[in-house]
Parts: C-alpha cells; sequence; structure tokens
C-alpha cells in the first residue's frame, strides 16, 4: 500500500501495464494528470493535433505492435471527438485504451460537478458504451488501480476492443492508499481460448474429406498471431487462401496459394474460387456484408467451419456447421495436429490445378495497366521499392482498394487500414502510431485527396514529433469511390463530390515544415518514394490520377458474389 | 418465421450503468425487450434480469451471445417455459362509480384472486398476480368498465426445483 495521488496511481498504473507512449491532447478536466506526465519521462506523450487522430495513431500503434495503444483527452469536446477514433477500433477489434477527464464525481453543492450540465461536461460513458467493449468511471481515486489493471486486461484479451475510462477530476486530484495487483478477475468475463476437442474432430473429419477446401482468413489470424499456423495448414491441404480486407498480411500474398482479397473489391481468382469450393474454413472472420455480399448466393454449396473467439460472431450473419469458439493459434494448430496424423500423401491435384488455372487467368487483372499513373501500376511500383516488412496505412475509398487488390502484403501487422467503420482520414494518424511502434521500418499511407484532408492537421504532429512517415496522395480531385457509384449506378450525377484543385498539397506539406513533391509520371513516383521513405521527415506524395478511374472487379451493393463486374461495360 | 415468446435470466452485476448497457445492447442490435423486470438477489452484489423477448430461433440466440459479451452480465439462461413458475403483478385502476359496478368488478376481482387495495368515490384499484395471460385476462374483462390506468411489473421467474442459475466464484 502506498498512498498517492489518483493522477499518480494513474500513471503507476500505466508504467506497470509497460505504456510507452500516450496519444492525446490536454485540457481543463486532465490537469491534474498531465501534472503527472510532466515529470514522468519513462511515458512519451505525443500531442495529436484533434482528438480523433490521438485515438486512430494509439489504434495503429496497437495493429502494428500488438500491445495496447493508449489515447488521452479532457473531458466534453476533447472526450467527444475521441469516439470516431474508439468506434473505428471497435468494429476492428483494435486494443486501445481511451482515457477521458470528467468534471468532478462528488462535490458537495457544486455546480462543477457531474449530472448538473457543467462546463465541458459530457456524457461519455452513455455516448462510447456502444462502441467500447468495456467502459469505466472510477469515482474515488482508491478504485484506480484495480480499474486500470481491468481497463487493459479487458482490451487486450479474447477478442480485442476499446476501453475508455473516463476519470473524474476529483478521483485524480484525492489522494488514498493504492493497492496495485498482479492479478485481475472479472467474473462476467472469461474469455475462451482452447478449442473444444470434439469440434476440431469434427472439423478435421470436413477437411479430410473435402476435394475443394479453400480457406478465409480475417483479422483475427493477425490479432492472435497465427500465421505459421495458416500456412502450414494451407499447404498441407493445398487449399487456397482468400482474405477479407482486415485478414491482409496474414498470408503471403506472393505465396501460390494466395488469392488476394475477397469480397466488395476482391479478386476475381477469390470470388471464383469460394463458390467452387466444397468446405469452407473461415479463421478469425466475421462475415461482414462487404466480404459475403448476398448472403444466400455466399457459397451455398460449402460446408462451413468457423473459428472465432467471439461466440456472438458464429451464426450472426452465416449460418455454420461446424463452430469453434477459441483461439485462432490454437485451434489451427489443434487442426494442423490432428490433419498432419491423418492425411494421406496426394491430396487433391485437381483442385491444385484449378486453383493455378484460375489464379493464370487473372493475371491480366492484377497487373494493371501499363499507362503511366494508373493506381494500379503505382501500387505495384510501390511494392518493388518498399522492403518486405515495410508498413503501409490506407485512408478509405478507391485509395484503399486500389491498395488492397494491388499492393501485395507479405506479412503480418504491415498493412492497416479501416476496415469495419470506413473511417476516411484514419490512414495518416494511424501511419504516424505505426511508425512510433516500430521506427526503424518506413511507414507509409496510400491516401485520396479527400480522405487525407480530414485529418491533414497531423502534419504537425508528425514533424514536431519527428515522426516521419510517407504519405502518398493518389489525387484525383474527386470523392472517388462515391463518384464511382454514382457513375455506374446513378448515371453519372456527380452530386457533391468534386473536390477542386485546391490545395496544392506540397505546398501544404511545406508549410507545416514537412516535404512536399507533385510527380507527374511513374519515374518520378519511384524517385520520389525513394527518398521519402528515407527521410528524416514526413513527404507528401501527391500523384495526380485521373478524374474518372474505377476500381474492378466490383460486386455491386446487395448482389452475390455472381454478380461480380470487371469492367463499366459488364453493368 | 417461428417468432415466439422467451424468457432470459440474467444475473448481473450489482451496480450503476449495467441496466443502461443491457437495454442498450438491445437497441444496437435491433432486438425488442418485450418486458424486463430487475431487482437484487440474494447475494447483494448481483442483480437479476429477468427478460422477455419475441423473437425467432436465431434471434434468441444472438441475444443470449451478445448478453453473454457484456462485461457486467455474469451469467445468462434461457428458461424452459414448461417447467418455471413465472409470475407478473399489476395494478389496475379501474372506473367504478356507484354500488352495483363495484359488486360486480370485486365479482371478478375474486374469480381471478386479486385483491382490491384502494378505493375512492369514483374507482378501484385491484392488485393481481399471475402469469401474463391471466393478467391479459383480467384486463380485458374489466374494459367495459372502463380501465382507467394499468401498471405492470414484467415477468418474473424461476425454473423449478432445485437447478439455479448459479455464479461460480
Amino acid at each position: 500500500m502506498t498512498k498517492m495521488s489518483g493522477a499518480q496511481a494513474i500513471v503507476e498504473a500505466l508504467k506497470r501495464q509497460k505504456v510507452e507512449v500516450i496519444f492525446g491532447i490536454v485540457g481543463g478536466a486532465v490537469l491534474p494528470l498531465y501534472d503527472v506526465l510532466y515529470e514522468t519521462p519513462e511515458i512519451r506523450h505525443i500531442m495529436a493535433r484533434h482528438e480523433q487522430c490521438a485515438a486512430h495513431a494509439a489504434d495503429g500503434y496497437a495493429r502494428a505492435s500488438g500491445r495496447p495503444g493508449v489515447c488521452m483527452a479532457t473531458s466534453g469536446p476533447g472526450a467527444t471527438n475521441l469516439v470516431t477514433g474508439i468506434a473505428n477500433a471497435y468494429m476492428d477489434s483494435a486494443p486501445i485504451v481511451a482515457f477521458t477527464g470528467q468534471v468532478n464525481a462528488f462535490a458537495v453543492n457544486s455546480s462543477y460537478m457531474i449530472g448538473r450540465d457543467a462546463f465541458q461536461e459530457a456524457d461519455i460513458i452513455g455516448i462510447t458504451t456502444p462502441v467500447t467493449k468495456c467502459n469505466f468511471q472510477p469515482k474515488r481515486a482508491s478504485e484506480i488501480p484495480k480499474t486500470l489493471k481491468q481497463a487493459f486486461h479487458i482490451a487486450t484479451t479474447g477478442r480485442p476492443g476499446p476501453v475508455l475510462v473516463d476519470l473524474p477530476k476529483n478521483a485524480q486530484t484525492e489522494t488514498a492508499e493504492m493497492k496495485f495487483r498482479d492479478s485481475v478477475r472479472i467474473r462476467g468475463y472469461k474469455p475462451k481460448i482452447d478449442p473444444h476437442p470434439f469440434q476440431v474432430k469434427k472439423a478435421v473429419e470436413l477437411l479430410l474429406k473435402s476435394e475443394r477446401p479453400i480457406i478465409l482468413a480475417g483479422g483475427g489470424v493477425i490479432i492472435s498471431n497465427a500465421s505459421p499456423e495458416l500456412l502450414t495448414i494451407a499447404e498441407l491441404l493445398m487449399a487456397p487462401v482468400t482474405t477479407p480486407l482486415m485478414g491482409k498480411g496474414c498470408f503471403p500474398e506472393n505465396h501460390p496459394l494466395s488469392l488476394g482479397n475477397i469480397g466488395m473489391h476482391g479478386t476475381s481468382a477469390s470470388t471464383k474460387l469460394i463458390l467452387e469450393a466444397d468446405v469452407l474454413l473461415a479463421v478469425g472472420t466475421r462475415f461482414s456484408d462487404r466480404t459475403t455480399g448476398k448472403l444466400d448466393e455466399f457459397c451455398p454449396d460449402a460446408k462451413i467451419i468457423h473459428i472465432d473467439i467471439d461466440s456472438a460472431e458464429i451464426g450472426k450473419n452465416v449460418g455454420v456447421d461446424v463452430p469453434i469458439v477459441a483461439d485462432a493459434k490454437k485451434t489451427l494448430t489443434a487442426i494442423y495436429q490432428s490433419l498432419t496424423s491423418k492425411l494421406q500423401k496426394g491430396k487433391s491435384s485437381q483442385w491444385a490445378k484449378r486453383v493455378r488455372e484460375v489464379k493464370e487467368q487473372a493475371r491480366d487483372e492484377m497487373s494493371g495497366g501499363e499507362k503511366d499513373l494508373k493506381p494500379p501500376r503505382l501500387m505495384k511500383e510501390l511494392r518493388k521499392i518498399l522492403p518486405n516488412d515495410a508498413i503501409v496505412a490506407t485512408e478509405v475509398g478507391q485509395n484503399q482498394m486500389w491498395a488492397a487488390l494491388y499492393f501485395m502484403s507479405y506479412k503480418p501487422r504491415t498493412f492497416i487500414s479501416s476496415g469495419g467503420l470506413g473511417t476516411m482520414g484514419f490512414g495518416f494518424p494511424a501511419s504516424i502510431g505505426a511508425k512510433v511502434a516500430c521506427p526503424d521500418t518506413p511507414v507509409v499511407d496510400i491516401a485520396g485527396d479527400g480522405s487525407f484532408r480530414m485529418t491533414e492537421q497531423e502534419l504537425a504532429c508528425s514533424v514536431i514529433e519527428k515522426i516521419p512517415v510517407t504519405v502518398i496522395v493518389l489525387n484525383n480531385s474527386v470523392l472517388g469511390m462515391v463518384a464511382q457509384w454514382q457513375r455506374l449506378f446513378y448515371g453519372r450525377r456527380y452530386s457533391a463530390v468534386d473536390l477542386g484543385n485546391v490545395p496544392d498539397f506540397a505546398k501544404l506539406a511545406k508549410a507545416y515544415g514537412a516535404e512536399g513533391t507533385r510527380v507527374g509520371s511513374l519515374k518520378e513516383f519511384s524517385k520520389a518514394v525513394k527518398k521519402a521513405i528515407k527521410s528524416e521527415v514526413t513527404t507528401v506524395i501527391d500523384v495526380p490520377i485521373g478524374y474518372e478511374e474505377n476500381v474492378f472487379p466490383m460486386i455491386p451493393a446487395g448482389a452475390g458474389l455472381k454478380g461480380m463486374i470487371e469492367s463499366e461495360e459488364e453493368l | 418465421m417461428n417468432e415466439k415468446s422467451h424468457v432470459i435470466a440474467a444475473i448481473v452485476e450489482h451496480k450503476p450503468g449495467v441496466l443502461y448497457s443491457v437495454a442498450n445492447m438491445f437497441r444496437r442490435r435491433n432486438f425488442n425487450i418485450e418486458s424486463i423486470a430487475v431487482g437484487p438477489t440474494e447475494q447483494s452484489d448481483l442483480a437479476r434480469m429477468t427478460i422477455t423477448v419475441n423473437g425467432d430461433e436465431r434471434t434468441i440466440e444472438q441475444v443470449i451471445k451478445q448478453l453473454n459479451k457484456l462485461i457486467d452480465v455474469i451469467k445468462v439462461s434461457r428458461l424452459d417455459p414448461s417447467n418455471i413458475v413465472s409470475r407478473e403483478m399489476a395494478l389496475v385502476k379501474i372506473t367504478a362509480p356507484g354500488a352495483k359496478i363495484r359488486t360486480d368488478v370485486i365479482n371478478y376481482a375474486n374469480i381471478f384472486r386479486a385483491r382490491v387495495v384502494d378505493v375512492s368515490p369514483e374507482s378501484l384499484m385491484v392488485e393481481i398476480t399471475g402469469d401474463a395471460n391471466k393478467i391479459d385476462a383480467f384486463i380485458a374483462s374489466m374494459k367495459p368498465f372502463g380501465v382507467k390506468e394499468v401498471a405492470r411489473t414484467g415477468i418474473t421467474a424461476l425454473s423449478r426445483g432445485v437447478k439455479s442459475v448459479k455464479i461460480e466464484e
């Protein structure tokens, strides 16, 4: 037991969690906490320029490192500004712990007290309940050690997700006898880690009988570090692997069994082969609408094995034949061990042949156009320049889908994108977070001009805090994905999508003290990227692309996988 | 679609905000709460929620899974309607001016084993306990007299026998 203030206890608890960095913005209701941080050099505070970006940066940090990201904001608008970032982390199961200031919980007869609509009071517990895994509001300083222990435990275990801790000012200033424990027990929270042996047996039986198995590997594979196990199973079964956006990178995309992305903008190989499969092994994925398209046309003939640590995901969207509620790595290990002992050699060479054939056909699509400054070409060029472990973040929209389709990822945690919430403006702050987690790795944000404008103010953060990243702005002066839908489904009626030719991104970057350049050819692009990834300051590369570029293949909203189109003419 | 009414018992942390997070989950996931009754249990730090929900099998399964996912929800059980005692209480205020009407209302109340708990020159208040059907039937029989106000508690239920929704420590 040690006597200290609530604010000191928070910092002590953060140190015990080995938190090295906090992304945040100070304000009135967190002054006591920031006063302690002032004398805590072991924890680096990185000031974002908008709280949303503090949350995205913590998210990017968490995804790149596998460790929890921490963000912090004051009460009221500081707290509400975090919400988009928290909701984004929730949809993509990223472990972040968000701290917010709050007005006093107790202050006799004070108007500056919870419930009295005090200055900068917001009900952030009420607001974030549907977008957090859990949230807490310790009303007394003495509750802080236990609350923080639980918060980090919940954020990082089971299916990870954001946890918010709202800190009333009195809980920061009061002193109390503090007891820090190493153990944590929450009676309503016991994630199921080990797979049920009977379910594993059923899965193995299905896989052994299968002639055309396919693996759908989602973000859960990355979270549980199960890529090696996934690779061995895929090779053992000769099963091709397709990944929804969140799973990109969990399986090397240059592997002969990789089919690339699946879903609304999946590769044609993925879309074709998943329809031919007789057994679908789905791991750590939640069958989102963007993955499946129309549900009754999704794998109608395949038996489905679904492994997920969150039991609520099983049967939520798609009916499954063999549900397994457990950790992906543990389950894949168990399946592999059982498979190796039973599998005869020479498993279905016909299926392997078919996979090669379909991939071969799709070659043209993957190779992209030959003209300069076509996005597929740019992505392929970028892949050639970047080392294998480079981290790529994306914004949301066409830029994201071009990156998903044409930029090959080889390793887990090297592709960071807003999958579930689809948050424009996520990529840049997330890449700052990723760079903080992996300072020796080049980090590139593939952006569109619309998305980048939503969080471009973080150039200030990246310059002042010396966190150099590269931003590639695929600049078509339009909200490209929406324009694509208007072009294809609304008769080219371009409603409210034109962005104009402002700003001059190179000049904008320079105004912040960053590097900025505009390129006019593939050669200039390569040169600029090579320079940027070595630069000690953030570089914005402005790449003008055509106003009417489309992302294909595409499965129009509401259609099934069979409704895939590969050009505008097919509509 | 085979929509039926289901009774779910949830043992939850007895602390502020839990009812909010449960109710909020129902709203957010597009489930409908038919009724909910909440009260403390034999353990002072636990509360019991008895929730009735309408829906098909798949919906109920999701409701239970999503409830289980909430950190402050400790245990969720689906009660088997053929093996439970379920009760609801209602207070019903009936327009009853004059002796004749009063006698009629009291006679009905006796048939339903309900009790008159308040009286005024213009009205009677009746307390009735039973399963939801019985209360529906009583209220329907009072309609001709004029039902002024109804307050129902929602169903609360326990399974029969020695079995219980237990919390392992």
